[in-house]
């Protein structure tokens, strides 16, 4: 299949809403949208199993090649393989997801929905992107609408979160500009991603570069200590920004650290393993303990966010084959399930106006349809078996502890030990908000999610129930993504050796 | 060999009903979902009563060697080309035992529910919380390898929390599955650290390869990998078996237990009585090959808790007035009986396997009947508390008789079924743990004595007592499990149940040695007497013993002070020490420096170029400039 039609489609409904007036209109450009890039998105899964199951064989498939800048050779270079296919189709859950949920948007609705159709362009650009220049690009269209989205529809203190977010991702960006310049400079003139594997860079030059991209994509990740950015941001931003923030955003961040920072300099992924696998376990943990603390959903979950994602930066860290499988399923997952999660305190939001636990009390009785989403999104979020969570924790668990350092397998259960603590600030927000006696009177009066709502929780937990129940669909599709990747990965690991064997 | 195609019918038919009971049972046919449930159930247990006839009759031992079969086995999820977790189904003598008792209990509570929850608003839900239950139970007890039964662990996890927090509204429910889910989640942490050592030395999950690769000489002889000082395998061992305590609220995990019973009185017959409790015990039993070689020692550790357990939930529920916590206590203490059998044997003396297996057998029925018959109780006074009660045998005939066969089962007179199987656990306890023996030879008389206390206060005691609001006993849906029930306390006994499960899965047969019985038998006579004594009529004798001891008893009466250590844990220690100053410091320190630096920024372009844009692209800019000047630099020196 064609994959431009990947990013004409979002350009298209763009187009679309920029050409209607008013909300109803507005709304049902977007969700057409949304549906046909949703559809796109199966399609483009069957396709690829398809082309494999026919022996195509290539590591990437459906590419294709247009020069952008000949001088500097750049060029438009697309394609995709079993992680970015994994990616895609998370992006089209959530962003069909996030449009039902905005659907009553009064405020501004036809920028509102521009913006998130942007957000959601630059996002698709990202994962199908074969050249790295291609894929900075699409990198900065997804960091300009949540700047905006939070500043304007935010709630809080938007201005600031906003601001603080903004400079934190350009912050990120500009380091990850300068380790995609090293790799032009020092990778043979070249940002061709599809020939990874043969763009070869000197070990030293690999060790300087490295933590610039790494970093650099970190950010958006959440890294430790550059996630300050999460809690803010997601907590002022308005509901369906929040969970393309967490959802699709962040995401963005995993698969570059995977896709250019570490598949590019494998010998400096090994060189700076301890580092990165040090940092990820303390925002597993330290982000897990955080999140005992908070009092409001929004921060709950933000906090979390950073918890759940160290998974897939300690997935990456570990460098080897089940761990990255994990982490790629831990993107995937908890993509879903955090927008599921930011979609359910939305819709308490709409209602009762506050975020605060402590105002909250008994809703499953008044409205157990949004009882029920928040309890089953807060299980998927403490791994519970059936669920996405579950595979994707224990696949990078069992990646970790293949790893024989016993510095490494501490790393792992430590990681392991937070889902304890995961238990323990879930079911106390749910303990509290959904369960217990009601707590402000003026709530009995609730309705129940509206069709809106029940469709796009309806969407995420397909997607969330699919990944947890059968996880074969979707590793058939990561696993051999991954093995390429590896091959070029695990040959860092020689390199590193004689570098110590040299000292 | 028999045809088994319809074995994954059984646990299907439960599923089954969740979904469709779960999710349109409510709003289209909500008084039919109870009768739906049970349906199904019923469905499950002959198919799980006619597997245990085809296995063990049908096509029994194999050469005195009953086979372990892989009726279904299929990849689900793939670490590496050799390391993947299965979906399957295991068939020997302990899994199918287990089907038939989870099948049948389960049965006997959906019957007694369709009475005991009638009224109740979200009578659809309940039941398809019970069918959610029954399903992971059965998947568990089924499972193939150690990560399928982790998966259904935790699936029996999660109904438990559900049930338990079914009052939703009441705050002390839902504070009861909290702790229930945390604390057995948290011994799940160590179970899976366990899970994956064992995956990585075993180089596989499955049960019938982890034996086989950790119990070969060649392994034993080469693989000396050791960790502060005890083999890598030890470790194992007790890290799965601390999951194994979580679930079967061995002590210093027990907490959860007794505050489980804050859930209806149907599912504490099922689930903290019956089924889920005693996962524990079948999960040690499943690795006990690996567990009984020699010098492991993590049997011991099997072996002590459980006799400290039982030995110290017996003196709690003692002193406990509640009625149901009384019961949980002393599920507590026979399940320290189960584990400490498990505990003494070995390859060479396998008597304790199969007597904790038949203890398993015999109690899921007596125990399950006391508290079915709790809840008609509770059902007639409307409380929970002893003082409440008192000489109800003339309003609840059929309960009356009933809970006095269940209570003479759990004492261990002869003829009833806890007899025979404690029998067998303290035989097999003499002969290689004397040490052990005689706690349990106590432990047995406190059990005679809080079990009849129980019952003379309930039934006895007062003289004279009208009940109000009494609308009579309940409805035969209640009183038929009963019946059934008690009629399987007695008759479970006389399964010749060393013919069919035994450690190495021969065909065995059991010893009675009716000399050595004198002793426990009279112990459990004398404990009765004393209840007798003390509570058949109103009389201060316990009052003045309470008096003579009354530093034990208020220490017992508070459970020790478990509860309020951890509390204190968890309050004190890793909220205010933990979880506090990580939240603080997040927002402080590792924030404000980030803030600081923007500041800076900030002020820094502001001394330079003299003028305040005060815009978030001016300062982008900046950053942007500054980064690109300094890739300049360094490309500069490194080119």
């Amino acid at each position: 299949m064609n994959l431009n039609l990947l990013i004409l489609i979002p350009v298209a409904t763009a187009i679309g809403i920029i050409a209607v007036k008013g909300l109803p209109r507005v709304r049902m450009v977007a969700l057409a949208g949304a549906l046909v890039q949703f559809i796109l998105s199966f399609v483009l899964f069957f396709s690829f199993r398809a082309e494999r199951a026919s022996g195509n064989q290539d590591p990437f498939v459906f590419t294709q090649y247009y020069k952008w800048f000949p001088s500097l050779n750049i060029n438009y270079q697309i394609g995709v393989d079993g992680i970015s296919i994994a990616m895609i189709m998370l992006t089209a859950f959530v962003v069909l997801a996030g449009v039902l949920i905005s659907w009553r948007q009064e405020k501004w609705s036809k920028e509102y929905f521009l913006l998130l159709i942007l957000l959601s362009t630059g996002a698709y650009g990202f994962f199908i992107a074969l050249d790295l220049f291609t894929l900075f690009f699409f990198l900065e269209v997804a960091v300009i609408p949540k700047f905006l989205l939070i500043g304007i529809w935010g709630s809080g203190k938007k201005e600031y979160a906003a601001m603080k977010l903004a400079l934190m991702l350009m912050g990120g960006s500009a380091l990850v500009f300068v380790g995609l310049a090293g790799t032009y400079f020092f990778g043979g003139q070249s940002f061709d991603l599809s020939s990874g594997a043969h763009i070869t860079m000197d070990p030293d030059k690999q060790m300087f570069f490295f933590p610039f991209l790494f970093v650099g994509f970190g950010i958006f990740t959440a890294l430790f200590p550059f996630h300050t950015w999460v809690p803010d941001g997601h907590s002022s931003a308005p509901t369906a920004a929040s969970m393309f923030l967490a959802g699709i955003s962040m995401k963005l961040g995993g698969y570059g650290c995977l896709r250019a920072a570490t598949w590019l300099m494998p010998e400096a992924a090994h060189y700076y393993q301890p580092l990165i696998i040090g940092l990820s376990t303390i925002a597993i943990i330290y982000g897990a303990f955080a999140t005992l603390m908070q009092t409001d959903l929004k921060y709950i979950n933000a906090y979390s966010s950073v918890s759940h994602c160290g998974f897939v930066l300690l997935g990456i860290g570990m460098l080897n084959e089940t761990a990255i499988n994990g982490a790629v399923m831990q993107m995937v997952s908890h993509g879903l399930m955090t927008a599921l999660f930011f979609a359910a305190i939305g819709m308490v939001y709409d209602r009762t106006h506050t975020r605060m636990v402590k105002d909250i009390g008994g809703l499953l009785k008044i409205t157990p349809f949004i009882g029920t989403v928040f309890i089953l999104a807060g299980l998927c979020s403490l791994g519970l078996p059936g669920m996405s969570g579950f595979v994707a924790e224990m696949t990078v668990f069992m990646g970790g502890w293949q790893n024989p350092e016993t510095l490494y397998r501490v790393a792992t259960i430590l990681a392991c030990a937070s889902i304890v603590v995961t238990a323990v600030y879930i079911l106390r927000a749910a303990g509290k908000t959904m369960m217990g006696p009601l707590v402000n009177q003026e709530h009995a009066l609730f309705s129940d999610a509206k069709w809106n709502e029940r469709t796009a929780a309806f969407v995420l937990l397909t997607g969330i129930l699919i990944m947890g129940l059968a996880p074969f669909i979707i590793t058939d599709i990561i696993y051999p993504g991954t093995h390429v990747l590896m091959d070029k990965i695990a040959s860092g690991a020689s390199i590193t050796n004689e570098i110590e064997l040299l000292k | 060999m028999s045809n088994y195609d319809y074995i994954s019918l059984i646990p299907i038919l439960p599923i089954a009903g969740f979904v469709l009971i779960g999710l349109a049972g409510k709003k289209y046919f909500p008084a039919l979902s109870g009768w739906l449930a049970t349906l199904l159930i019923g469905t499950s247990a002959v198919l799980s009563l006619f597997t245990a006839y085809q296995y063990f009759i049908v096509d029994g031992a194999a050469n005195g060697v009953y086979p372990q079969l892989l009726p279904v086995d299929m990849q689900w999820l793939q670490f590496t080309n050799t390391l993947s977790i299965n979906m399957g189904i295991l068939l020997d003598p302990i899994s199918v035992m287990m089907l038939v008792v989870v099948t049948f209990v389960s049965l006997m509570v959906h019957i007694y529910s369709t009475g005991y929850m009638k009224g109740e608003s979200r009578y659809a839900t309940f039941f398809a919380y019970l069918q959610l239950f029954t399903f992971s139970m059965l998947g568990l007890v089924m499972s193939s390898n150690l990560f399928q039964i982790y998966i259904f662990w935790e699936l029996v996890g999660v109904s438990s929390f559900l049930l338990i927090g079914f009052y939703f509204d009441k705050p002390s429910a839902v504070a009861a599955s909290k702790k229930a889910f945390i604390v057995t989640r948290f011994a799940d942490l160590f179970f899976l650290i366990g899970i994956l050592i064992t995956g990585v030395t075993a180089h596989s999950f499955n049960f019938t390869d982890i034996i086989a690769n950790l119990t070969s000489p060649e392994f034993l002889k080469e693989y000396s990998a050791t960790f502060l000082g005890f083999s890598v395998v030890t470790w194992a061992l007790v890290l799965i078996f601390i999951g194994g305590a979580g679930k079967s609220a061995m002590f210093p995990l027990h907490i959860w237990l007794p505050d489980a019973m804050e859930g209806p009185t149907p599912v504490s017959a099922l689930i903290h009585a019956a089924t889920m409790v005693v996962a524990g015990v079948y999960l040690v039993a499943r690795l006990f090959p690996v567990f009984a070689i020699t010098g492991s020692g993590a049997i011991d550790v099997v072996a002590y808790i459980g006799i400290f357990s039982a030995l110290f939930a017996a003196l709690i529920a003692c002193t406990q007035t509640d009625i149901k916590r009384v019961l949980a206590y002393s599920t507590m203490s026979q399940i320290g009986y189960m584990m400490f059998a498990l505990g003494v044997s070995s390859q060479a003396h396998d008597a304790g396997f199969t007597a904790s297996m038949f203890h398993l057998f015999t109690h899921a029925f007596f125990k399950s009947l006391l508290f079915l018959g709790a809840g008609l109780v509770i059902h007639a006074v409307h409380s929970n508390d002893m003082k409440d009660m008192g000489g109800l045998r003339k309003y609840l005939p059929i309960t009356h008789i009933t809970f006095l066969i269940g209570c003479l089962a759990i004492a261990g007179v002869p003829p009833f079924a806890g007899f025979f199987s404690k029998e067998g656990i303290l035989h097999a306890a003499y002969t290689t743990h004397p040490d052990i023996y005689y706690v349990a030879l106590v432990t047995s008389g406190l059990t005679a004595f809080y079990m009849f206390r129980l019952y003379f206060r309930i039934f006895w005691n007062k003289a004279d007592i009208h009940l109000h609001h009494f609308h009579g006993e309940g409805a035969w849906s209640m009183k038929f499990p009963l019946l059934i029930l008690a009629t399987l306390s007695i008759a479970a006994g006389f399964v010749p149940f060393a013919h069919y499960v035994t450690a190495t899965r021969t065909e065995g047969h059991m010893h009675t040695d009716i000399m050595f019985s004198i002793a426990p038998v009279l112990i459990g006579l004398l404990g009765i007497a004393v209840a007798m004594m003390w509570y058949k009529n109103e009389n201060d004798r316990a009052d003045k013993a309470v008096a003579m001891m009354r530093g034990v008893y208020r220490t017992a009466y508070h459970k020790f002070y478990i509860d309020e250590l951890y509390i204190f844990i968890t309050k004190k220690v890793i909220f205010n020490c933990i979880g506090r100053p990580a939240a603080w410091i997040d927002r402080n320190i590792v924030d404000g420096t980030m803030n600081f630096i923007a500041l800076m920024t900030g002020e820094i372009s502001d001394s330079i170029k003299g003028m305040q844009s005060g815009k978030v692209q001016g300062y982008a800019m900046y950053f942007f400039a500054g980064v690109i000047g300094l890739t300049l630099i360094c490309l500069y020196i490194w080119m």
